[in-house]
């Protein structure tokens, strides 16, 4: 009763059937990939390495006695914003060729229908897929977890064309601010011409997104080059991102890469991104990290794919809200 | 002046944007997993009740809103002008009738009122959610109708006209829901 909480504050938010729905989807997806000889592991939650991402904020914490006791050459944890580096790190040193793992990773900040700043991700890795056996994977998985048939496959700029009307790979930031403007789509004041994928993320958010998976759960692939995050650029024109989502009744589950290899490129787009982070006001992140140097080494062909897991429980418990489906929220954590 | 980043956006959040107060109805967060969060808010005006929708990216900031909620009561209407009392300071404020808005119905002398000022001006009043009034005028109603769902007009000792079943007549203490503006029940003078 302290703290003028409500008295009901210690009370799950989720009711008992949608819990028992999530132990049964964790069940299914264990098989699913265990029947394709994936091995499960588990990877450090709390790192000194992290993903550098312009737009993911991970929570950080250091080895102190006191918040008082932290200097600047104190070292710094972060819980991590995705498994993705400790998997990577496996393969590089020669783990089995599939791989897969359900964590908890966290992303301050994030708090929504759609969001909990921790939730569940399902992450998996397989060498020697390409970009098209990676994407193919997702959809058998897809179909397991929703018996909605087969996700249809569709270019980034297919629906954007059809849903904004302007080519995503070539418009340019004024003209993506025309269409928002023609298709009353309000924009923050401080969007910047100079933010071209800022535009992107808008239109495809507003006018995009809510049409894709509505009837039949559908893959989209081939991000803008911009959008690469750590997937391959396949030189064009246009060059894009091999990069796929997997989208159902308008919701964002899974993200897919056919990942990047060479380490410079990796380098050089961390750089990026903390320049892009230092302008917007945000810490930067650590620029080195294990990652880098199993890539060194040598990280082999791969897809790596994520997938939110509580959002696939909200799809199949009808949820309007990530709440009801999470024992806890964020505010009752 | 304070402010609030996004990070701090929610529900029932007092701001201020081009000079006039506004209350977030609602706020609602989307992000793509790669890409930029977006708030996308219902503000309303709190002097003039109109709802507009703002977007925000995170790192945005909106500046906070001096608001106060008092505890007044209404002491009395002189034309358009109508006064009020803080409970606690004693300090009396008036407002127009654009101010009171719909309030000015259910307003009798000595309620309490719940009273929102901006920058130490008041803006706005709230009549309790139910409030009881006497009808003045209204048609007679067919004897021995007690029917709910045939109803008439009648006229309440403060001027407005409240929608109320047939039986109800002139005389009578009506309870009214101040929130919708409809009648209740009768109830007996206490």
């Amino acid at each position: 009763m302290s703290w003028g909480r409500a008295p009901d504050d210690f009370r799950p938010t989720a009711n008992w059937e949608v819990l028992r729905l999530r132990a049964e989807l964790l069940r299914v997806i264990r098989q699913f990939f265990d029947e394709r000889q994936f091995l499960e592991v588990e990877t450090p939650i709390l790192s000194a390495d992290t993903v550098v991402d312009r737009h993911l904020d991970p929570f950080w914490t250091a080895d102190v006695n006191r918040p008082a006791d932290i200097t600047p050459q104190t070292r710094l944890y972060f819980l991590q914003t995705s498994p993705e580096f400790g998997m990577k790190r496996l393969l590089a040193a020669g783990s089995p060729k599939a791989i897969y793992q359900i964590s908890r990773v966290f992303r301050r900040g994030e708090c929504g229908p759609l969001h909990n700043p921790e939730f569940t991700l399902v992450e998996w890795y397989r060498v020697g897929d390409d970009y098209h056996t990676g994407m193919d994977l997702l959809a058998e998985l897809c179909e397991v977890l929703f018996g909605r048939g087969r996700p249809r496959i569709y270019t980034y700029g297919e629906v954007f064309t059809r849903f904004v009307g302007i080519d995503p790979y070539s418009a340019a930031a004024d003209q993506l601010r025309q269409r928002a403007e023609a298709l009353g789509v309000a924009y923050p004041a401080s969007l910047s011409l100079e933010d071209r994928d800022g535009w992107l993320d808008l239109l495809f958010t507003e006018k995009v997104q809510p049409h894709l998976g509505q009837e039949e759960p559908v893959i989209i692939c081939d991000y803008p080059a911009s959008q690469a995050a750590l997937a391959i650029v396949r030189k064009g024109p246009p060059s894009v991102a091999e990069r796929f989502e997997l989208f159902v009744n308008g919701i964002e589950l899974a993200n897919g890469y056919h990942e990047l290899r060479d380490p410079e490129e990796l380098r050089q787009r961390i750089t990026t991104a903390n320049a892009q982070r230092t302008r917007e006001g945000k810490s930067p992140l650590p620029p080195t990290n294990r990652l880098l140097q199993a890539m060194e080494v040598g990280l082999p062909a791969c897809v790596g794919v994520a997938l939110g897991f509580d959002r696939v429980v909200m799809i199949r418990a009808g949820a309007n809200s990530i709440r009801e489906v999470l024992a806890f929220p964020f505010d009752r954590a | 002046m304070a402010t609030y980043n996004t990070s701090e956006f929610r529900k029932g959040l007092k701001v201020q944007l081009d000079g006039e107060p506004y209350l977030m109805i609602e706020c609602f967060f989307v992000k793509p997993g790669k890409g930029q969060a977006l708030y996308k808010c219902k503000l309303k005006n709190l002097i003039r009740n109109t709802v507009i929708d703002r977007t925000y990216k995170s790192g945005d900031t909106i500046e906070a809103a001096d608001i106060e909620e008092i505890d007044a009561q209404f002491l009395y209407r002189q034309g358009d002008q109508f006064v009020f009392m803080d409970n606690n300071t004693f300090e009396q404020y008036e407002l127009t009738k654009d101010q009171v808005d719909e309030a000015w119905k259910y307003l009798k002398e000595g309620m309490p009122c719940t009273m929102l000022l901006f920058n130490g001006k008041p803006i706005s009043v709230t009549p309790p959610n139910h409030v009881v009034l006497k009808v003045e005028y209204c048609e007679p109603g067919a004897r021995g109708n007690t029917a709910t769902n045939v109803t008439k007009p009648c006229t309440v000792e403060t001027g407005a006209e409240i929608i109320v079943p047939a039986f109800v007549e002139i005389g009578d203490l009506i309870k009214v829901d101040t929130r919708t503006g409809e009648y209740i029940e009768r109830v007996k003078a206490e």
